[in-house]
């Protein structure tokens, strides 16, 4: 199953549900509170899930290491290669 | 002492490593790259060879890796050029018909890739058997040197939604400092198509929608030393493009 489907599927099952409740499709004649709280679901999960991307996201960029020491110790290499490749008879 | 040191040159001989190098226009890099890369093998003892593909660079890499191949030996620095530019995957193809090695080593030839890790790769392969071993900047001690905040937010940020859409089991997507299985790497590189950064990208899904077991190293990516590197608003558009492909195919 491609990931698509997946997602196909776990957003229908999802849908389902929220129709059943919101709906009362089956006639289970569900108090309305039930009825209040499923009908915004929709948009409280992707309110949710946004503040969840940009708070990761935002936390990812900030945490980001900077390798200081890795450009400085590279730098540091290439002056000792250039000057043994010049030894060894490396015409650049 | 004398013999113990005497092993750990020899040690693992069974296995030989095959770094490929696809360059173009890499004169500068390419001796740098390549002293590195027999500095931190002869320190490790492992068995290596360094397959330098250059695709017709008119800047005189290849004359440069030829006098590179008169100071380190043939049987070291091995010559596979290539009379034009072609594709990434194509070097690759190209690559593995040549190397001797039972694994497979790609990485940029521009710097941004330390062969100091490649050590850790190695171990870290015969430490859980596997597949393909990828080096990660996301995680650890992983990082970026030369990334502006716009650079560092368009990474995170693609890499977080190619997380949600693909859930890969590999924290770093796009990188291409890896080490593969030989036979690994020829299955993926036959069933890949995609271009730029999204053929890492399918390289490494795939290798979970085959089965592959997959192990990852933290490492520190500085940017290009010598020359641009380049990210602009074409090659956000082609990875998008990319990555909607492969979450309706994978």
């Amino acid at each position: 199953m491609t990931k698509l489907l997946e997602w196909l599927l776990g957003c229908s099952l999802i849908g389902m549900a929220w129709g059943l409740v919101t709906f009362d499709l089956l006639d289970l004649q569900l108090p309305a509170q039930y009825r209040e709280l499923a009908w915004p679901m929709p948009v409280y999960l992707l309110v949710a899930f946004g503040c969840y991307s940009l708070a990761t996201v935002g936390y990812r960029v900030a945490t980001f290491n900077d390798c200081e020491d890795a450009a400085k110790e590279l730098q540091a290499q290439i002056k000792e290669a250039k000057a043994e490749l010049k030894k060894k008879g490396l015409k650049m | 002492m004398a013999s113990r040191r005497g092993n750990a040159k020899t040690r693992e001989q069974s296995d030989k490593y095959s770094v490929l190098l696809p360059t173009y226009n890499e004169r500068e890099n390419l001796p740098l790259i390549v002293w590195l890369l027999v500095k931190y093998f002869g320190e490790s003892g492992f068995n290596y060879e360094i397959i330098v593909i250059d695709d017709g660079s008119p800047d005189g890499t290849l004359q440069i890796a030829e006098q590179l191949q008169k100071i380190y030996g043939a049987d070291k620095i091995l010559l596979r050029p290539r009379a034009q530019k072609l594709g990434l995957g194509t070097a690759y193809i190209h690559g593995i018909k040549h190397a001797s090695g039972n694994f497979v080593i790609i990485m940029d030839a521009d710097l941004s890739h330390h062969p100091k890790f490649i050590p850790q790769f190695i171990e870290k392969q015969k430490e859980g058997g596997f597949d393909l071993v990828s080096g990660t900047r996301y995680r650890g001690d992983g990082g970026v040197y030369g990334w502006d905040l716009r650079r560092k937010l368009i990474s995170r940020g693609a890499n977080f939604i190619s997380q949600v859409l693909l859930r890969p089991g590999a924290s770093d997507l796009t990188g291409s400092f890896r080490l593969y299985k030989k036979e690994v790497l020829e299955k993926l590189v036959e069933q890949c198509v995609s271009k730029g950064y999204v053929f890492q990208m399918e390289m490494i899904v795939r290798a979970r929608q085959l089965g592959y077991t997959v192990g990852e190293v933290p490492i520190s990516f500085v940017d290009r030393v010598y020359g641009e590197s380049k990210l602009g608003g074409n090659e956000i558009v082609s990875f998008l493009k990319g990555l909607l492909t492969l979450f309706a195919t994978t």
